[in-house]
């Protein structure tokens, strides 16, 4: 695997993101992946704002932003534009926050994925909106603190279930949606390259873990995302023309609240609640038939 | 050729023979048939164009920035509570200075809601940095959207091409349609300077931090004032093609008149009606029709209004807490000049109320009155106005 990954940065380092930033990793990886023939359109959101103040850019690849709930919408633009062109060999690839893209611009990408446009739309998901200091998104978790779901004497943050956007996006019928977590990077070049290599919209769902909003010591960003799945709280598979497989099962799963515990907007979490999240996970797990 | 179309048939036909390569737009009253007939026209192979059925406005604008940041001639379309959901979208283009080309068929602003004509929803835009031409029929129509193409690639500044919903977009007027090889002559191939393409990356709309952001700014002005020239190099190499003339403003039996009607869109056909009938009499009654709005004709309208005794604007517009729109710069265009006319504005044929012959009429008085007494009682009024629902005399 590791001779065929781009061995040239194509994003760039000394970009502005907060140390142990799971996003940045997860766009620099999938352009490893994915190589130079790129172009990017990104919708505004953490990794648009520390990579490109002006006159400065971490993009090596040709890349456009222009807002925060359109990334899908420029994307179906550009597409259009190189078959117009006769340009063959190009990918287009979105590049969009679980803001911009679960909640603002779902409409754009519904749009784009229902008009079947050949592209790869990629969703880092830092589960609330971090750019603005984190306010929850419907991308949140059950039971998360944010500045917006805070913990008070009536409510314990977040109240409702996360949005599941990769199977809105496999009902709409796309050739290849998956998950991703920036602690499997194998597993996450594989995607993108499976993506790359699908004629069509594509999704890559990526939980990427933000020191910052999550509260916990930036070192610990690969140990949080590992816990996630090795908790089944994240569980990675890949949809393939309507069938599910599940490309990492943890041999045997570790208890959710290793997850929770790591993180600060979780600490407020009494045993009943954990148990709660728990058996939701346990659930989910069976249903996708991960141990 | 002649043919007998109406505003939107000659917005989609220009539209072809500028041989526009993506099209993203989506359906709205009264700007329908302008989509409908861009796809038939790809259906059928006449048109070698991509065409993005998008899910709303908001995404037909995006798209088209991301096709013209590749570096395609696009087009989209557009009308009242579409324009609106575009809005954040208009200041993004003009803002990445991409040279993309919108019709849009003048629409009143709900709420009510109103299918009807009127120029508010361009109006409201009027400060996103679009260029905008307003027609006075439908051969302006089709002319003003090659001509458009010329500016806006020219210079990288989007364009607005708006005529009048139902009175324009709806209704056949003979239209010369120009031959394919003239246009192509008119308007050559198109190519970006610096296009989103992998063999040369570049970052396009980055954050713009307080030591640039303003210098941003400055530049989009600076460019919006230049398409003052570009618009009248354009309309001379125009005219050399197709013997067709447009300039920023157009004057009608204005040179020596003592009362002067100011207005834009289809109204002006209806003004120069009126004009000749007062002519007639013996009136020195003229009419200034502005067909650039942006950038706004400040000098051509000193000079054609300047030695008029009264101006009356009639205008399809409100900015509510102040007035329309074109008397407001109008007024502002005399702030430091000597000699200036009086001017009253009417408010008029909103939500497609009809502007009558009596009610151009009635600005016309109210001018003459002005400029006989040598004051204005009452510079804002409306027209044709039905007070009893109001409630108020107005």
């Amino acid at each position: 695997m590791r001779e065929e990954l781009v061995e040239e940065e194509l994003f760039a380092p000394g970009h502005r993101a907060c140390a142990g930033c799971g996003a940045t990793l997860a766009v620099r990886l999938a352009l490893k992946a994915l190589g130079k023939n790129v172009i990017v359109a990104n919708a505004t959101g953490c990794v648009e704002v520390i990579s490109t103040p002006y006159p400065e850019t971490a993009w090596r690849v040709p890349w456009i932003h222009a807002a925060f709930e359109n990334a899908a919408a420029v994307a179906s633009g550009v597409e259009a534009a190189l078959k117009s062109l006769g340009r063959r060999g190009v990918k287009v690839v979105a590049i969009a926050g679980d803001g911009g893209t679960a909640d603002i611009g779902l409409q754009a990408l519904s749009g784009a994925v229902e008009r079947g446009h050949d592209f790869i739309y990629i969703c880092y998901d830092n589960e609330a909106y971090m750019n603005t200091g984190i306010q929850r998104s419907s991308a949140t978790p059950f039971g998360a603190w944010t500045t917006t779901t805070p913990v008070g004497r009536v409510k314990r943050g977040k109240d409702r279930p996360k949005k599941d956007v990769p199977a809105i996006i496999a009902a709409h019928g796309a050739p290849y949606v998956a998950t991703a977590s920036v602690a499997y990077p194998i597993d996450l070049i594989k995607k993108l390259r499976k993506a790359a290599a699908t004629e069509g919209p594509t999704y890559i769902h990526i939980h990427c873990p933000c020191p910052p909003g999550w509260r916990f010591d930036s070192d610990k960003m690969i140990e949080v995302a590992r816990l996630a799945v090795l908790s089944g709280a994240w569980i990675l598979y890949e949809i393939k023309n309507g069938r599910l497989n599940v490309t990492i099962k943890p041999p045997k799963r570790r208890p959710v609240s290793d997850y929770l515990k790591m993180q600060g907007r979780f600490k407020h979490l009494t045993d009943a609640e954990i148990a709660e999240i728990q058996r939701t996970v346990d659930e989910r797990c069976r249903h996708l038939g991960v141990g | 050729m002649k043919q007998a179309l109406t505003g939107n048939e000659a917005a989609a036909i220009a539209a072809k023979l500028a041989r526009v390569k993506v099209i993203s737009a989506y359906p709205i009253t009264p700007q329908t048939a302008v989509v409908e007939r861009l796809a038939e026209f790809v259906a059928n192979g006449e048109l070698d164009a991509e065409f993005i059925k998008v899910e709303s406005e908001h995404s037909a604008l995006s798209a088209c920035i991301g096709a013209a940041a590749t570096g395609t001639r696009t087009f989209t379309a557009t009308s009242s509570q579409g324009l609106m959901l575009m809005s954040e979208m208009l200041f993004v283009a003009s803002g990445l200075r991409l040279p993309i080309v919108m019709a849009n068929a003048n629409r009143s602003l709900s709420a009510p809601l109103s299918i009807w004509c009127d120029q508010q929803d361009s109006m409201a835009v009027r400060d996103s940095g679009w260029v905008q031409l307003y027609c006075e029929n439908n051969q302006e129509v089709l002319d003003s959207v090659l001509q458009a193409y010329r500016v806006a690639e020219e210079l990288l500044l989007p364009v607005m091409v708006c005529f009048d919903g139902f009175i324009l977009s709806h209704t056949a007027e003979p239209v010369d349609i120009p031959g394919q090889a003239e246009v192509d002559e008119f308007l050559p191939p198109y190519k970006l300077p610096n296009p989103l393409d992998p063999c040369r990356p570049v970052t396009m709309g980055p954050v713009g931090v307080p030591e640039c952001y303003e210098e941003f700014r400055c530049m989009l002005q600076e460019a919006t004032r230049a398409s003052k020239e570009k618009l009248i190099e354009v309309g001379r190499a125009f005219w050399k093609h197709f013997r067709r003339r447009y300039g920023l403003i157009e004057r009608y039996r204005s040179n020596d008149a003592d009362v002067l009607l100011l207005t834009m869109g289809s109204l002006g056909s209806s003004a120069k009606d009126i004009v000749d009938s007062y002519r007639k009499r013996g009136e020195k009654v003229g009419l200034v029709r502005v067909r650039s709005f942006r950038p706004f004709p400040v000098k051509e309208l000193i000079d054609a209004l300047g030695s008029a005794k009264a101006v009356s604007v009639l205008e399809k517009d409100v900015s509510p807490g102040s007035a329309g729109a074109l008397f407001l710069d109008t007024a502002a265009a005399f702030i430091n000049v000597k000699r200036a006319p009086l001017m009253l504005d009417f408010i008029c044929g909103l939500g497609g109320r009809d502007v009558s012959s009596l009610h151009i009429r009635e600005a016309v008085r109210a001018a003459t009155r002005a400029a006989e007494i040598g004051e204005v009682r009452k510079a804002v009024r409306w027209l044709g106005l039905r007070e009893k629902l109001v409630g108020l005399r107005i």
